[in-house]
């Protein structure tokens, strides 16, 4: 196991290098200029050439991608073209604000899908589990943005109810979980967590469907257990790939998504992301996408690492 | 199960939440701009025109200011931090500024004529401690005529220029003045003055979290009492996205918003919102390539495409908020003049000289044009380009769209006509800030200045326009001045050397709460006299 342990641990040193190369390269195959953000559009040739050289854009690319790496890997991501401030700080608020929303999304979107589908799974084939399935695919078929912006047309624009942007009365430094506060999150973290929740509504009610229906259940109920002793073995069978399902919407949470954060104005990845792309703004760039690709490498291998604990069946050697 | 308290959790944190209301604060106004950062703090601002309207006019000022007092007449130079300038008659290259007394930045320390050289300093000489790369970057391609600069007294600086240049006033109202004393103070690091910069200008600037918020105050002793706020604060806050905007318009969470989109207008005005907006210096044209070989080189073929754009159709597509074009400059504008050619549409006549040039209906002139998808200043490209292609196809010439991403064609521009990334298009979709001599005029058609050298994106060179350009900055009288800037517009008209379309109205939507805001004919604008009526 401990061995196991070591290797799963050492695969991420390779993936991780894979992450980088293609996030530094992939931003630079874009078109567009990384100046643009930082020089007025009619500078002149000779001012162009003197700010490219002084952001050192005038170099090999793999001379720059060396630079990058080198900095990267003591925690500098450079600085940002278009606001000049640290891009490590800036990765850091914004995934700051996204953690907040991801962790309010897990805590709407997961409890509910497994609810969702043990309910439709022990029920299967009848109009509750028809009802819950029907849910389950509107919640991952509904484009979230789209979802987004009717949940701002009805609850703030219509009723006025919540606020329609921003994380909280005077931005997210001052985050706390208050009412005031969770009053701007409410619609954004509902509208992140309706995909996470119609996945593992599906997931938990294909595994509860299929488990109820094998030969030891019938064992156990023969054998005279109750309802929730029987409950027991299902959820314990149930786990571990449902935790390999959350683990990668947990993922996809962390991620921050562009379309949610812009429909928001919510200031984490998703929001930073998007704007770095507009103005441009490779270092950012390239420093937002790497810690989020981190992200999931971290996510997996946290999923990998745990599945033995829960799965006994799991031997990894 | 466990889903029950966790429900019930939900369920009593979403009804709390749905019953309380945020109060708001008396006589605060808030603003939702389409940028998406707050503008550089530290006094040359990014973010183009939007980042002067907010951080550079509001918390700075300029030697010389413009005058944003009036919505009926084309805003011009007056005083700012300099109360007089001149040029000395026997060397025209010399100019001296008297500065204003009394003036103080906002941490307490007096403007004087040392604070002008180290601005300038910032900006032009990077052997100076001071000098800021990114104030640089913004600054100095803006002031290209300054040769060198000194004190001559504490209230009086002298600033000499490479060759005389008599728009050198335009260039100086770029540039923003930021305290010497204070840079000090935050241990000469202007990352700590982005967190608390120091101005001479209206608002101060309190507090700002990156892209999130700026909260601006008055500065109740600003030197000119008709622009002291009345307002308690001014919060800015970025919402690039047009529909968030909206939605933080209509929900209450902003006051004011610019930008609104246009099919978002009928919705907000709807809904009891103003819509203010007004003519300013921006023009939205086809820049015409001037290189050999190309159809617009006939000056029948240029009258013909001008002659064949139904504006007045294309505004209704709008919804109204475009002014139609007479010339490359707003038909508003002091340096319009008395051009020739009447800019119109009458496609009977654009037959006509289309035929002069040999093509027709029967016998289509076929142009390639590079439009982009969206970008800055752009206003709704795609259907504004299929209504000029379908105009244009009426009368004889096709138009054939090669569609480049906004940040693509921005550099397609840089590069010129001649450049193989413009792949052989003989014109370019291109909106312009058109607000001074240089920016308006000499920028598009000066033979030094053709790409990619310059911004002369069509290689257009034509010894009489460069007289033109000339006289422009020879002429040192300003009632003269504007005098040669009409003949050199005229000039632009009769010659049909765009094709013009229109000019922005820089639409905003606002709560019916907000009162006493004037728009100027300007992209900057004046926030002081504005109040909240609760």
């Amino acid at each position: 196991m401990l061995a196991y342990m070591i290797r799963r641990l050492l695969y991420v040193i390779p993936v991780a290098f894979g992450v980088s190369v293609i996030c530094f390269m992939l931003v630079h195959i874009a078109p567009g200029d990384p100046l643009t953000a930082v020089m007025p559009i009619d500078a002149t040739a000779e001012q162009q050439a003197a700010m490219r050289a002084e952001y050192g854009f005038d170099r090999p690319l793999p001379v720059q991608f060396g630079i990058w790496l080198g900095n990267a890997l003591q925690g500098d991501l450079g600085s940002s073209i278009a606001t000049g401030r640290p891009v490590a700080a800036e990765v850091r608020r914004a995934v700051g604000n996204t953690l907040i929303l991801a962790f309010t999304a897990s805590l709407i979107g997961f409890p509910l899908g497994i609810f969702f589908g043990f309910v439709a799974g022990t029920f299967k084939d009848t109009l509750i589990d028809r009802a819950v399935t029907a849910l389950a695919i509107t919640g991952v078929s509904v484009p979230n943005y789209w979802l987004g912006i009717v949940l701002v047309a009805v609850f703030s624009v219509t009723l006025g109810w919540l606020p329609s942007t921003g994380a909280g009365p005077g931005g997210s430094t001052a985050w706390a979980w208050d009412i005031e506060h969770l009053r701007f999150i409410l619609l954004p973290a509902i509208t992140l967590a309706v995909v996470p929740m119609g996945i593992v509504t599906r997931t938990v009610r294909a595994l509860v469907g299929d488990i109820l229906s094998q030969d030891f259940v019938s064992a156990l109920e023969a054998k005279g257990l109750s309802g929730t002793g029987v409950l027991r073995h299902v959820i314990r069978n149930v786990t571990p790939t449902t935790l390999s399902v959350v683990g990668l919407q947990l993922g996809y949470l962390l991620g921050g998504s562009i379309l949610i954060e812009t429909v928001f104005n919510w200031p984490g990845t998703g929001f930073l992301l998007s704007n770095a792309i507009f103005q441009r703004d490779l270092p950012l760039l390239q420093g937002t996408i790497l810690v989020l690709a981190l992200f999931f490498v971290f996510a997996n291998l946290l999923v990998d690492l745990a599945q033995p604990l829960v799965d006994p069946r799991i031997k990894r050697g | 199960m466990f889903l029950k308290p966790l429900r019930q959790a939900v369920l009593a944190v979403a009804t709390v939440a749905l019953f309380s209301t945020s109060a708001l604060a008396a006589g605060t106004l808030r603003i939702g701009m389409t940028a998406s950062d707050i503008p550089l703090t530290t006094g040359q601002t990014d973010q183009g025109g939007e980042g002067m309207r907010f951080m550079g006019y509001t918390v700075y000022d300029s030697l010389i200011n413009w005058d944003l007092s009036s919505a009926d007449k084309p805003s011009t130079l007056t005083p700012g931090l300099a109360t007089e300038w001149s040029t000395d008659p026997e060397d025209r290259t010399k100019w001296t500024f008297k500065l204003r007394e009394g003036v103080k930045f906002h941490d307490g320390s007096d403007f004087t004529a040392d604070a002008v050289v180290w601005n300038l300093d910032k900006l032009l000489n990077d052997k100076s401690e001071q000098y800021d790369t990114r104030q640089a970057a913004q600054g100095a391609s803006r002031i290209p005529s300054i040769a060198s600069y000194k004190v001559i007294d504490p209230l009086t600086v002298e600033i000499v220029t490479k060759q005389p240049d008599a728009t050198l006033p335009y260039q100086i109202a770029w540039i923003m003045f930021s305290s010497p004393a204070n840079w000090e103070a935050q241990d000469k690091s202007w990352e700590k003055v982005a967190a608390h910069p120091s101005g001479t200008g209206p608002w101060k600037l309190e507090s700002f979290v990156p892209r999130e918020r700026a909260e601006l105050v008055p500065n109740l002793d600003y030197w000119d009492k008709t622009r002291v706020p009345k307002l308690d604060k001014m919060v800015l806050i970025p919402l690039p996205e047009p529909n968030a905007r909206s939605s933080a318009l209509l929900s209450g969470q902003v006051d004011w918003i610019e930008a609104p989109a246009p099919d978002l207008v009928p919705a907000l005005e709807g809904n009891g919102f103003k819509i203010v907006s007004n003519t300013y210096p921006h023009n939205w044209t086809y820049h015409f390539s001037r290189l050999e070989g190309s159809p617009w080189n006939d000056i029948n073929v240029r009258k013909a495409a001008n002659l064949a754009v139904d504006r007045a159709g294309l505004k209704q597509l709008l919804g109204g908020l475009m002014v139609e074009a007479k010339g490359f400059m707003p038909p508003s504008s002091q340096w319009f003049g008395k051009p020739e050619f009447d800019v119109r549409y009458d496609p009977e006549a654009a037959k006509e000289y289309l035929a002069k040039a040999g093509y027709g209906p029967d016998k289509p002139l076929k142009v390639k044009a590079l439009i982009s998808p969206s970008g800055s200043g752009q206003m709704l490209p795609l259907p504004m380009n299929e209504f000029i292609q379908q105009n244009l196809a009426a009368i004889g010439i096709d138009v054939e769209f090669e569609v480049v991403e906004w940040n693509t064609m921005i550099n397609i521009w840089r590069a010129g006509a001649a450049d193989p990334s413009a792949q052989g298009a003989q014109s370019i979709n291109f909106s312009y800030f058109i607000q001074d001599p240089f920016t308006g005029l000499i920028r598009h058609l000066s033979c030094d200045l053709i790409a990619p050298n310059g911004t002369n994106w069509g290689h257009y060179c034509d010894p009489e326009m460069e007289e033109l350009f000339k006289k422009i900055r020879t002429t040192f009288d300003p009632a003269e001045q504007d005098e040669v800037l009409r003949k050199t517009h005229e000039k632009y008209v009769n010659d049909a050397l765009f094709l013009f379309v229109a000019h922005d109205v820089a639409p905003r939507a606002m709560s019916p709460k907000v009162k006493g805001f004037v728009q100027a004919q300007n992209w900057f604008q004046n926030f002081s006299g504005i109040t909240i009526e609760e």
